[in-house]
């Protein structure tokens, strides 16, 4: 026991002192910085004061527009002619002008002459110019300002969703149904596959440097599995510690200023299966990282056989749009009780409530019970394999090895 | 107390007999050479004795008792594929690998700087491993091998790739632990190593103990009774030597095996003869391991 804490300890210090681990785990937080100076810097860009007075020409052909000239900043300025609004443009006294011709009434057509390359027309420029010609229109046959008003913007909505109970149920924004997830799925893949491949790293140097002789003359294989599992796991517990911890702070300092970041928030219940899924899924890979780094003899042939493990695991992230979408779907349900994708997809199903409770309980039984199977397996691989070097052993043989071992 | 007792221990990998019914028993405070070819059984036999391979059958008591984790903690092993870790510094590995056998902290420190004074390596003690040269490397292994301070240090082929320079130092440093009192097991394939440092030794070849006992009680056995002679003239006549061998500068003589050599000698010089050699012949433990497989055979 103390043993393994002694190796526990030095995997630890090993990793934590890895330069790709320390690149990753200050990339989450590097990257959230980098992405809000981004956002800030092209608010301020964008918006260097306050808004100018827009000064739009008219060319009122049809007859009547001739009142209510000031709409939501904007000045219109009559021009008797074409010409002489086309001059006052090119002058740059207005910043555009439009013609209404005789027929509005009856086409609705006008036209809008700019010098700016736009993709489409500004809303605020449609919005004023709508505005504009509406309450012309109306002057005559609306009298109250207040019905003038609405026909400009009819209506405000909100919409609920109500339950079977007739409660309105908590309201779920795009932020919480779509990205939540994916961050956390992305998060979760990439510190589950970081701390697993540095454990199978750490497995084949050692088998390549052959230290694993020296280290098998003072430990037992099951203390050394033991020490690497939960050293590197520490390790990868620690990132994601990082990385909410930075998007919790960087959620509370941006929300002061990015209003789309307002009501976002992770619940702890959240954050407590996150936990829990993250260590039953790490073990599950160790485990398999370990029996598989123990058979080759260097830590090329490890890594090239570790991709069939991988394969499975990253399904979900391929199937990510559609189990976000369909959280309910029975696809979903058997990719959370599948222990090699149960972790990933939960992350994904969590945070939209559609998973019900026997489905985690199962799901976590299940995955727990692969956790401890692949241990034993392992071990027993871990064991007979360390000291093998050469030819890579055929699956019959290693069946066979775990039986007898 | 012996220090090993290994009685008819057996290991097969696949079928094949890698280690078959082998017994010995290393004393306390002696070199005790482990000899054979390569490919002979060993390594097995050393890794059935490090308890990371179980035997099939047979028994194995290590400082009087079955091997446990406190066991461990007073062998020092020098397997035969042997590396370190080559990004950690050199004290990092001794103080890691040390902590391995429970020896840890300050007095871990201490014999880590004062084992690399020893070996005059103590400026080297913050470089990687990858940085050193392979010799110097192997002797770093060597002291993460002793720095936990072992009773019973085994040592799989120590010398392999080792420049005539380190040999000696690590003969010197292996001679150095005999005297205090250390039991050491010596597994090499080259038998001028066992002659020259072994008290004791086992020799195997194709798994079975071929050879065991004493170094110079086997010699003695094996002494194929004739002399190495070189002298100004040979007398016409010797009494008890019953032949003569002229191999260019000296002649090999051979005795009736009831002539002891000092007689020879005496009557050498009694007949004013000038002798410049005089060698009673021992065979070389090669000599000794081909006739002893050829018998076999």
């Amino acid at each position: 026991m103390k043993k393994t804490l002694t190796i526990l300890k030095h995997e630890f210090k090993q990793t934590l002192k890895r330069k790709s681990f320390i690149i990753m785990t200050l990339a989450v937080p590097l990257l959230l910085v980098l992405g809000y100076g981004i956002y800030q810097g092209v608010q301020h860009w964008y918006q260097p004061g306050e808004p100018e007075e827009i000064k739009i020409g008219y060319v009122d052909e049809a007859g009547g527009f001739d009142q209510y000239t000031s709409q939501l900043g904007i000045t219109f300025i009559p021009y008797p002619s074409e010409e002489e609004a086309k001059d006052a443009l090119l002058a740059k006294e207005v910043e555009e002008y439009f013609v209404i011709p005789t027929d509005y009434l009856s086409s609705g057509f006008i036209t809008r002459y700019t010098l700016e390359r736009e993709r489409k027309v500004p809303a605020e420029t449609w919005q004023g110019i709508e505005g504009f010609l509406l309450s012309n229109l109306l002057a005559g046959e609306v009298s109250s300002p207040e019905i003038l008003d609405r026909a400009k913007t009819p209506m405000l909505m909100t919409s609920f969703q109500l339950d079977e109970s007739g409660e309105i149920a908590p309201s779920q924004d795009e932020f919480t149904r779509y990205f939540l997830p994916i961050i956390f799925a992305l998060l979760f893949v990439f510190a589950l596959f970081f701390s697993s491949g540095f454990l199978l790293q750490s497995v084949t140097e050692e088998k390549e440097n052959r230290v694993i002789e020296i280290i098998l003359s003072s430990v037992s294989s099951r203390q050394l599995l033991a020490g690497k599992v939960l050293g590197l796991g520490a390790a990868g517990l620690l990132q994601i510690a990082v990385w909410l911890t930075a998007i919790r702070v960087f959620a509370e300092v941006a929300s002061l200023n990015i209003p789309a970041l307002s009501d976002f928030s992770i619940s702890s219940s959240l954050l407590i299966w996150a936990v829990v899924y993250f260590i039953l899924g790490y073990l599950l890979f160790a485990a398999l990282y370990a029996g598989i780094g123990s058979l080759g003899s260097t830590a090329r042939e490890g890594q090239s056989w570790s991709g069939i493990i991988v394969m499975p695991a990253i399904l979900p992230m391929v199937l990510m749009s559609f189990i976000i979408n369909n959280p309910e779907s029975g696809l979903s349900t058997a990719l959370t009780l599948f222990p090699l994708t149960a972790p990933i997809t939960a992350m994904m199903r969590l945070p939209s409530d559609a998973v019900s409770a026997w489905e985690i309980a199962a799901s976590l039984l299940i995955l727990a019970g692969s956790v401890v199977l692949t241990m034993w397996a392992a071990a027993k691989v871990f064991r007979v394999f360390l000291l093998m070097y050469g030819k890579r052993p055929a699956l019959r043989e290693i069946v066979r090895y775990v039986r007898e071992a | 107390m012996n220090v090993i007792e290994a009685s008819h221990i057996t290991k097969s990998f696949k079928g094949a007999r890698a280690v078959d019914d082998i017994s010995f028993s290393v004393g306390q405070g002696e070199i005790f050479g482990m000899v054979g070819p390569n490919g002979a059984g060993k390594t097995t036999t050393i890794r059935m004795l490090m308890d990371i391979i179980k035997p099939d059958s047979g028994k194995i008591s290590i400082l009087g008792e079955a091997v446990k984790e406190e066991t461990k903690n007073r062998i020092g092993y020098l397997p035969e594929e042997r590396g370190l870790y080559r990004k950690i510094t050199v004290t990092e590995s001794l103080t890691y690998l040390a902590a391995l056998k429970n020896f840890k902290g300050g007095p871990a420190r201490d014999r880590a700087t004062k084992l690399l004074e020893r070996v005059d390596m103590l400026q080297h003690k913050d470089k990687k491993i990858e940085e050193l040269s392979r010799g110097m490397g192997q002797i770093i292994q060597f002291i993460a091998t002793i720095l936990h301070d072992p009773d019973l240090i085994v040592l799989d082929e120590p010398f392999a790739g080792l420049d005539p320079v380190n040999t000696e130092l690590l003969k010197q440093l292996i001679l150095e632990l005999k005297g205090q009192g250390k039991s050491i097991i010596l597994s090499t394939h080259m038998m001028n190593q066992v002659e020259e440092l072994c008290d004791r030794f086992l020799m195997i070849n194709k798994g079975q103990a071929v050879l065991y006992g004493s170094l110079a009680e086997i010699k003695s056995r094996f002494r194929n009774n004739s002399i190495f002679l070189e002298c100004n003239r040979l007398p016409e006549e010797l009494p008890g030597v019953i032949g003569s061998k002229n191999h260019g500068k000296y002649v090999e003589l051979f005795l009736d095996g009831k002539t002891s050599p000092s007689e020879i000698l005496a009557a050498l010089v009694n007949g004013g003869i000038s002798v410049d050699r005089f060698e009673v012949s021992t065979p070389s433990l090669n000599e000794i391991f081909i006739q002893v497989v050829k018998e076999g055979q």
